[in-house]
């Protein structure tokens, strides 16, 4: 059990950096250092990690960043893998970090591609739910019947499920993790690094402006996010899907919060009919009941 | 720390950045409500430093969070996290 | 010891890799580029080559592969033709303003649709605003020199921007010729090992392709101009070095032929300046005084060298294998452009021929001769460009 005052004081992701006032992202990336360390090169294509990292010549990473093209991250982290394994640099992590538009839309076949081929890396898709560098258009990561500037009248389509396209895939690690539970973040990603072979872990990132909601409540919003059953934790290995943390209680249906709760507190649902929180809760639920034969 | 060039000589030959603590400049300007902690009720338990989005808040002495004003963006989400309500948010200037 | 094989212009590609002792390939295949890679793939499985060989899922991935490569400190190779070449079109310009010296066989194919698997140059013609320096090979032999030639180029600190290295599909990369491969001693003591301009390193930390400014943009495209200028002062040197190692070399921008006294110029790249090599000989015979300049280089464009041809040539006829839509082939576009200016300039006049892999022979050219002979004759062109064998 990772204890807080036990993780390096050190910060990474440096302070006064260009990301919004509660950034879900930003946490995630402190927490990413203090699970791997500044051995860790970052390959991020075009989503917001490649901006809050602010304009050149300044930067917030304080260990090295390689930006590419939006398509393109789990490509190009291949690369660096290979060229590290050819010329024997050791002991350092790759880290392909894209947002959910650079996964599970325009970077899945570069993703697929660099899994298959069993890359030895780590690809963390940090999943806000929408296009939010561009300015909050949708992406098939974004939840059904969501605001975005693309679905003014809410999202038609249900969550793309990537971890368990990823968990098809056979690779040896699949996680989903959220910045409300930093330990089991941590512990995560620590147990990544130590595995050889492709592993995919998809962080939930809360979006003040996205999401709208007040700046404060970033952590408040994930923890009811995995609550409500909206956002399980799980991880797969060797084909067996297991429950973390809060959520291994949650296949009880009368355990998960009504998604109500969840639903009213963001804007972006806010014209939600009764109807639409029906199709949503009936999508969770069998969701859930699609976890539970994994387990 | 990343001197700002002033002409073409002090350029790289590509788009190279350097790590600097305030990449964005004195970001602490963008707030308009200030977390102040309150050592007496404080516990140590760190889930307000834990959760920084700036990565801010510093672990001082014997763990007691300390906020670091020049980038502090003024989120609150220190304040909404701390389980004994130690944190309140007070109206900038 | 030097070895002297005969090889398909694609397996040469491969040899010429696995001379450079590329670290990281990253390919995929496409027709008719795909003997390049299997070459490669063979080398590397059966332990001749000591790299690795990234089966990428898609051209664009290959070249985000050879990017990622680069920037963490190998020397890449990839290969590709037409539309996988359009397909890596973002990542070219990412390349270039990364100032990463990845070098790439392209063996030119007609784009689709419809599907045309055979040679003309609109796949890398294309490319030419991209920032990539461009040779065009006219046999198999030039193939493997010049990418040993293309990575000390373009690895060089004045340069520092990527290469393709062209040669015509099915022409060249499924016809064998004898070819030499150098002693790889003398390859290692032409070509030093990688020295990357930047990289990411754990212990130097730096990030690389940030949001920038309109204020300091502009100065990082100007340095990538200035390279292309640094690249002009560098090929010709780098040949006549090469020439002194290895016995060969390639003369510059231009390989002139019998164009000293010439009246009649035909200038084109590629096969098409091999053929224009014996409808000269036929057309000399014949007593007419004709030259054939094949242009080897396309970028950086070979301003000056154009400007000397024309100095006693009265007529240049330039043979196209690509057209820019709604003007002119690029060769000929840029053949003027060179000449601007210059007072009692030649006539001039461009050919758009052998589209779609079409036969450009040697007869074709001598007709094409024949024609701007009479166009001289009449002392001017009647019409500027014209399509060559179109069925009409």
């Amino acid at each position: 059990m990772i204890k807080l005052k036990e993780l390096p004081k050190e910060e990474y992701f440096l302070p006064g950096n260009a990301s919004c006032a509660g950034c879900g992202l930003s946490i995630a990336l402190r927490l990413a250092y203090k699970a791997l360390g500044p051995r860790t090169v970052f390959v991020i294509p075009a989503c917001c990690a490649s901006v809050i990292h602010s304009p050149f010549p300044n930067t917030a990473f304080a260990s090295p960043c390689l930006n590419i093209a939006f398509e393109a991250a789990a490509a190009a982290a291949s690369g660096v893998v290979a060229a590290y394994e050819k010329r024997g640099v050791k002991d350092v992590t790759v880290l392909a970090w894209a947002g959910d538009g650079g996964t599970a839309d325009i970077g899945i076949q570069a993703l697929s591609g660099a899994v298959e081929r069993g890359t030895n890396f780590i690809y963390v898709c940090y999943d806000n739910e929408s296009y939010m560098n561009t300015g909050i258009q949708r992406s098939g990561s974004t939840p059904y019947g969501a605001w975005t500037t693309t679905t003014p009248t809410g999202k038609k389509q249900h969550k793309k499920n990537v971890p368990l396209i990823m968990a098809a895939h056979d690779i040896p690690y699949v996680a989903t993790a959220c910045v409300s539970y930093p330990r089991d973040l941590i512990s995560k990603l620590r147990k990544a690094k130590e595995i050889t072979g492709p592993k995919y872990i998809q962080i939930l990132i809360p979006c003040p402006p996205g999401w709208r909601f007040p700046t404060e409540k970033t952590i408040e919003m994930g923890r009811l996010a995995v609550q409500t059953g909206m956002w399980p934790l799980f991880e797969v290995e060797s084909g067996k899907l297991k429950l973390n943390g809060p959520s291994a209680r949650l296949v009880d249906k009368s355990k998960r919060k009504p998604i109500e709760q969840y639903l009213k507190s963001q804007g972006r649902f806010r014209r939600l009919t009764k109807e639409d929180i029906e199709v949503l809760q009936t999508w969770v639920d069998s969701s859930w009941e699609h976890y539970e034969r994994l387990i | 720390m990343s001197e700002k060039p002033k002409s073409l000589k002090d350029l790289p030959i590509t788009i190279i950045s350097r790590p600097m603590t305030g990449s964005a400049g004195e970001t602490g300007f963008w707030r308009t409500f200030r977390p102040v902690v309150d050592r007496s009720k404080c516990t140590n338990c760190l889930l307000c430093w834990i959760f920084c989005p700036e990565g801010c808040i510093e672990r001082g002495e014997g763990d007691v969070p300390t906020v670091n004003y020049t980038y502090c963006k003024g989120c609150g989400v220190c304040a909404n996290e701390c389980p004994v309500r130690a944190i309140t948010m007070e109206r900038e200037g | 010891m030097s070895q002297l094989i005969i090889d398909t212009g694609n397996h040469i590609a491969g040899y010429a890799c696995k001379a450079a002792k590329a670290d990281v390939i990253a390919a995929y295949p496409i027709t008719p580029q795909s003997s390049v890679v299997e070459q490669i793939a063979d080398f590397v499985e059966k332990g001749k080559m000591d790299a690795k060989y990234i089966r990428v899922e898609s051209e664009h991935s290959a070249m985000a592969a050879c990017i990622g490569a680069a920037a963490a400190g190998a020397r890449t190779f990839t290969a590709t033709s037409a539309h996988g070449l359009a397909l890596m079109h973002e990542m070219l310009h990412w390349a270039s303003a990364a100032r990463l010296p990845i070098v790439m066989a392209v063996v030119n194919r007609a784009m689709g649709p419809g599907w045309n698997i055979w040679a003309d140059f609109s796949d890398s013609l294309s490319q030419r605003d991209t920032g990539w320096i461009q040779f065009y090979c006219a046999d198999n032999q030039e193939i493997f020199d010049t990418i040993i030639q293309a990575y000390r180029l373009c690895e060089d600190k004045r340069v520092r921007m990527p290469t393709m290295v062209c040669h015509e599909g099915l022409i060249l990369s499924h016809t064998s010729m004898p070819v030499e491969i150098p002693d790889q001693k003398d390859i290692d003591e032409f070509l030093p090992p990688y020295d990357p301009p930047w990289i990411l390193d754990v212990d130097k930390p730096v990030t690389h392709g940030s949001l920038i400014y309109p204020e300091w943009y502009m100065e990082f495209r100007y340095f990538m101009d200035e390279a292309m200028k640094n690249a002009k002062k560098l090929i010709p040197e780098i040949d006549k070095e090469y020439g002194r190692k290895f016995g060969r070399e390639y003369r510059g921008y231009i390989e002139r032929y019998r164009c000293d006294d010439a009246d009649l110029v035909l200038l084109s790249m590629g096969t098409i300046g091999s053929e224009a090599k014996i409808a000269v000989d036929r057309l000399r015979r014949h007593g007419f005084k004709v030259g054939a300049a094949r242009v080897r280089v396309f970028r950086p464009f070979p301003k000056e060298e154009i400007q000397n041809l024309a100095e006693g040539a009265r007529m240049l006829t330039v043979i196209d294998r690509h057209i820019s839509y709604g003007m002119e082939g690029p060769l000929f576009i840029e053949v003027k452009a060179s000449l601007y200016g210059k007072e009692d300039g030649p006539l001039m006049t461009g050919l758009i021929a052998g589209l779609g892999g079409r036969d450009v022979t040697y007869l074709d050219i001598e007709k094409i001769a024949q024609k701007s002979l009479k166009h001289l004759e009449a002392g001017k062109v009647t019409k500027e460009v014209e399509w060559v064998g179109l069925r009409r």
